[in-house]
């Protein structure tokens, strides 16, 4: 499988405080990547620099490169809307429009020039489909979303962002906020969609990244520490913090 | 340990007053307007008072019609509200959602400031360099008019209306922001379709509180809208309800003066209404 995003030497602070240290990671494509790591490691930190979310806070400073598809997107001339509508981003808290689900799906089609009405209800029903979400909504599209539960937000969620037609998905902790039923609709979901999408997601839990990921990436205070396939890495970590992470003995 | 709640009752109490003796006030106003208002009403009637066209007070067989003033007041907040409400809310998006720290705390000290000056300094500008520069560019006889009064009023409501939309936009939460920012709408984009819906209720309660202030502001226009009652018209001289009532009370007696009461009544009415609307508003925000 090739490589679809890579990161070298990257570092970024926060005003004075460094939150990641050169960080180099190759991401490869149509498969589920995990980070995991005990909280302030900077692994959300890092899931946002790959879609260029660290932008919007202003005391950010970064150096180093993150690839995609061969491209630095940190160059002077990346359009960095176009970038985030390559490389889609769920949130931890499920965020929602306070519209309706039909227009929470058609928002990023209708931003990017999609105004026939034939083709946005085509790419609502399939963003919804891809998302599985769609027999519970159908009814119900012109209803506000935030009348639906956690778990189905966090899925319509994931059909808005399917519906500008990704080729990533980041995930920053998707089930965090969400009961055992839904999270484990959620992960099925991921399974799903690693066929023809590829996926990052960061997580709290590791039995989450040992269900469904096939690369996991343990981060301690901002460095990267080993990185390797989520079989391998949770069954013979290499470093010792790594395993005494995963035993839990720390975090 | 027994507790003294006597004093705590006592205190309780003396704030109850204090809040009963603003709900007194309003009271009292509203009741004394309706008892000193309902009268000329009834000696005019009710239809030749709303609808009458002819405002003459002081005439050997005077007319009481003050549809010229209700007409006025109406056309010069909606024109007030046509001009400050764009202005305003592109203010307001700039500052709450683009401006960096620096120029929006100059700019809110500037609308701060604006919202503090007395309404006959607003009167007073507009006299000397309003009405003048309005006479010449139109060239008409006249500067003081409708539009004069327009413009002053369209300036006197931005603060409300730039301060009321900033906290609505402020309270939409940033993940609706980042959500869209991360379908890879542009920051432009999001503020006026994520942002501004989202504030849509406090937005409404900012406009309203605008047509309240513009229908009752008195001084600054009596000062630039030339004060004669006629049907308004853009470009000629005009009378509002709130000036109407002061510009006459003061050498008023008999069923004239009954009649301001009456006037004043119809304005309380309005406000009535607009605050009415605005609670509506104001509680939809809060859902």
């Amino acid at each position: 499988m090739s490589d679809i995003m890579t990161a070298k030497d990257l570092n970024l602070w926060y005003d004075q405080t460094q939150a990641l240290k050169n960080v180099s990671i190759k991401i490869p494509e149509k498969s589920i990547t995990a980070f995991i790591g005990p909280s302030g490691c900077g692994k959300s930190t890092f899931l946002k620099t790959l879609n260029r979310m660290n932008d919007l806070i202003p005391s950010v400073k970064i150096t180093g490169e993150v690839c995609y598809n061969g491209q630095n997107i940190y160059d002077s001339s990346v359009d960095v809307n176009e970038l985030r509508r390559e490389i889609g981003m769920v949130f931890q808290k499920p965020n929602p429009f306070p519209m309706s689900i039909y227009d929470n799906i058609a928002y990023g089609p209708r931003t990017h020039g999609i105004k026939s009405k034939v083709k946005l209800d085509e790419i609502v029903e399939q963003s919804l489909r891809d998302a599985a979400i769609w027999d519970e909504v159908k009814d119900r599209l012109k209803k506000n979303a935030l009348g639906m539960s956690g778990g189905q937000q966090q899925r319509l969620c994931i059909a808005r962002a399917l519906a500008v037609k990704p080729k990533i998905l980041l995930m920053d902790e998707p089930t965090s906020a969400l009961d055992p039923i839904s999270t484990s609709r959620i992960e099925e979901l991921a399974i799903e969609l690693k066929k023809s999408y590829t996926i990052v997601i960061v997580t709290h839990n590791m039995q989450q990244a040992v269900r469904i990921s096939d690369n996991t990436a343990f981060f301690l205070l901002g460095e990267l520490i080993e990185y390797g396939e989520t079989e391998k890495l949770f069954s013979q970590p290499v470093d010792k913090r790594t395993e005494d992470y995963i035993t839990g003995r720390f975090g | 340990m027994k507790k003294n709640k006597t004093i705590e009752r006592a205190i309780h109490g003396v704030f109850l007053i204090l809040g009963l003796l603003t709900v007194g006030c309003v009271l009292l106003i509203t009741i004394y307007l309706v008892i000193s208002g309902i009268p000329a009403i009834a000696e005019i009637g009710l239809f030749d008072f709303l609808f009458g066209t002819e405002w003459a007070s002081t005439a050997a067989e005077p007319k009481y019609g003050i549809l010229p003033f209700i007409l006025t007041s109406v056309y010069g907040t909606a024109g007030a509200i046509l001009i400050g409400v764009p202005i305003g809310f592109f203010a307001a998006v700039y500052l709450s959602k683009m401006a960096n720290q620096k120029v929006k705390a100059f700019m809110e000290g500037a609308v701060s400031l604006l919202a503090g000056i007395p309404s006959v300094v607003y009167g007073l500008v507009g006299m000397l360099v309003l009405v003048p520069a309005v006479r010449e560019i139109f060239d008409i006889p006249d500067g003081a008019s409708l539009f004069s009064a327009i413009i002053v009023l369209a300036i006197m409501i931005l603060p409300s209306i730039i301060k009321v939309s900033m906290t609505a936009l402020e309270a939409v939460p940033k993940e609706y922001e980042d959500a869209s920012l991360a379908l890879g709408a542009t920051p432009v984009e999001t503020y006026f379709r994520v942002s501004a819906p989202a504030a849509k209720s406090g937005i409404a309660a900012a406009v309203v509180l605008g047509v309240g202030r513009a229908i009752g502001e008195a001084m600054a226009v009596m000062m630039v809208s030339g004060n004669v009652p006629n049907m308004p018209s853009l470009f000629q001289s005009v009378r509002f309800l709130t000036t109407a009532v002061a510009s006459e009370m003061s050498y008023s007696s008999g069923l004239q003066q009954q009649a301001l009461f009456s006037i004043a009544l119809v304005l309380f009415l309005f406000i009535m209404l607009i605050n009415a609307t605005l609670n509506f508003f104001l509680k939809k925000e809060k859902d």
